[in-house]
């Protein structure tokens, strides 16, 4: 199957091991993705304090790309640009008023053709499960894993239209084809404070300590995650939390998608699982995990 | 809080629940005051008035109480309380109609350094077409004047290949253009004939 490719800016930076692991894994299960062309950001978390307008158009300046490419899907990981773009979509395609101006403001009109989709959407279909089942060879039963779908993937159901919006279960279902257990826990979709991060970061810590603390509670010792920013807020802040709160988490925070390229044997070196501030250890295999006296060195 | 010192009869039929279905196209009127959307809000323990309670001010006329709020800059954007609400108001919706609103009538934001963040974060995107990370941080930085905050993070994130030192200006072009044809569109509306 071929589709669009969206990565969007935090995947091309921060969260680089996202695009990476989604790159490797892809063409193993017959998933080709064409990069859209000189595509641009979607607007994110700010467009749309500042105007609607403009936060509508980005994202569907980017679709009208994808509709040049005469491609009908395109991909997109990211989570917050996956719900720009459904918003772009959805509004355009509900608002008449709304697509005129939009449609003033970008290069050429959108015909409003695109199906916008998550990587999870495409690998949780059930023949491209089985698929993984047969492909997934290395052990990971170590992993006692919680899948964290965060705020943006499901919501607002009504221009979402992905999983069951309080308790998704697409990336279990995808990691457990994969041989991974992952376990029941309520903290699914809550917030992680997002792009607090660099203004109150304390309501970051907050929240992302709420979390980590369910998810030791219910006895994990990884999480998954299908967003740059949640990743971000839970591994690069992590350390700080530990010293804070004078608690040992030592949870590592994985892309889903670096889980299932494991569980194809692609090297971790191969999905940036490197690039993470906390460390994975022995709990993938490899190298022996740092003792657990010393709260999450510092890289040499 | 001024206008409830003043004689005027507060109703819940305001001209400023009116601006905000002008802004989102959402009619806070709906609202009964359940109280779902406050519950449901991970950041409501920071806020000085919890989403409901600033709803209810909305429909009431308060403008200033809203507009002014530490609430409105607080929000996250979770869209929890969007997607919880038995009315079917967008509440996340309304945050952003009242920054908007808060913003044109120059009110000074209560959480100031959430819209620089805005302001840093969409003049990256204006000028290179993408977010430069570490651009936009730079920027926060000389915006709010608070150099040293995460600068060991910064530099860990640096040496895990996580942030990239310069921009591409992929697209910068056509997201020029884009800001600037929205901000004529938004002048004309401003402005009818």
């Amino acid at each position: 199957m071929k589709y669009a490719y969206y990565p969007g800016c935090s995947l091309h930076s921060t969260g680089s091991e996202f695009d990476l692991s989604l790159r490797s894994v892809s063409p193993l299960l017959g998933v080709e993705l064409e990069e859209v062309d000189d595509w641009i950001c979607c607007g994110s978390t700010s467009a749309h304090a500042v105007s609607e307008l403009l936060a509508l158009a980005l994202p569907v300046a980017n679709l009208c790309l994808v509709e040049a490419m005469e491609m009908g899907e395109v991909v997109v990981p990211c989570a917050s640009c996956f719900r720009r773009m459904k918003a772009g979509h959805h509004e355009s395609a509900t608002r008449p008023e709304m697509r005129e101006k939009i449609n003033r403001v970008v290069d050429r009109p959108y015909q409003g053709t695109v199906k916008v989709c998550h990587p999870l959407e495409v690998f949780a279909d059930e023949a491209m499960l089985a698929e993984i089942a047969v492909l997934a060879t290395e052990d990971l039963s170590r992993l006692e894993v919680v899948c964290y779908y965060g705020c943006l993937l499901t919501r607002p159901p009504k221009v979402m239209q992905f999983d069951r919006y309080e308790y998704p279960m697409s990336m279990d279902a995808v990691l457990r084809a994969a041989g991974i257990r992952t376990l029941d826990w309520d903290f699914k979709t809550m917030c992680c404070g997002a792009a607090f991060t660099l203004t109150e970061t304390d309501i970051v810590y907050k929240l992302c300590a709420d979390l980590l603390d369910e998810a030791q509670a219910v006895g994990a010792n990884a999480i998954a995650v299908a967003c740059p920013m949640c990743h971000a807020n839970l591994d690069t802040r992590q350390p700080e939390i530990e010293e804070r709160l004078k608690k040992s988490y030592q949870l590592p925070v994985f892309y889903f998608t670096q889980l299932m390229g494991l569980a194809m044997g692609i090297p971790a070196t191969e999905l940036g699982i490197g690039r993470h501030l906390v460390e994975p250890g022995s709990l993938i295999g490899g190298q022996p995990k740092q003792p657990a006296s010393a709260p999450a060195p510092a890289p040499a | 809080m001024t206008q409830a010192a003043t004689a005027e009869t507060i109703t819940p039929t305001s001209g400023f629940a009116y601006s905000i279905l002008g802004e989102s196209g959402v009619d806070v009127n709906l609202c009964y005051q359940c109280g779902k959307c406050a519950a449901g809000c991970p950041v409501a323990y920071a806020m000085d008035y919890p989403p409901a309670q600033l709803i209810h001010a909305a429909r009431l006329g308060l403008d200033e109480l809203v507009l002014g709020s530490r609430t409105i800059w607080l929000c996250a954007a979770c869209e929890t309380c969007t997607t919880r609400c038995p009315q079917d108001v967008d509440i996340a919706k309304v945050m952003d109609a009242a920054k908007i609103l808060a913003v044109d009538r120059g009110i000074n934001p209560a959480v100031g350094e959430v819209r620089s963040f805005h302001k840093a974060a969409l003049a990256s995107i204006r000028r290179f077409g993408r977010m430069w990370e570490a651009g936009m941080v730079l920027s926060l930085k000389l915006r709010t004047g608070n150099y040293f905050k995460d600068m060991e993070l910064g530099s860990r994130m640096l040496r895990k290949g996580k942030l990239k030192l310069l921009p591409t200006f992929a697209g910068s072009r056509r997201a020029r253009r884009i800001f600037s044809r929205v901000k004529k569109v938004e002048r004309e509306a401003d402005r009818p004939e």
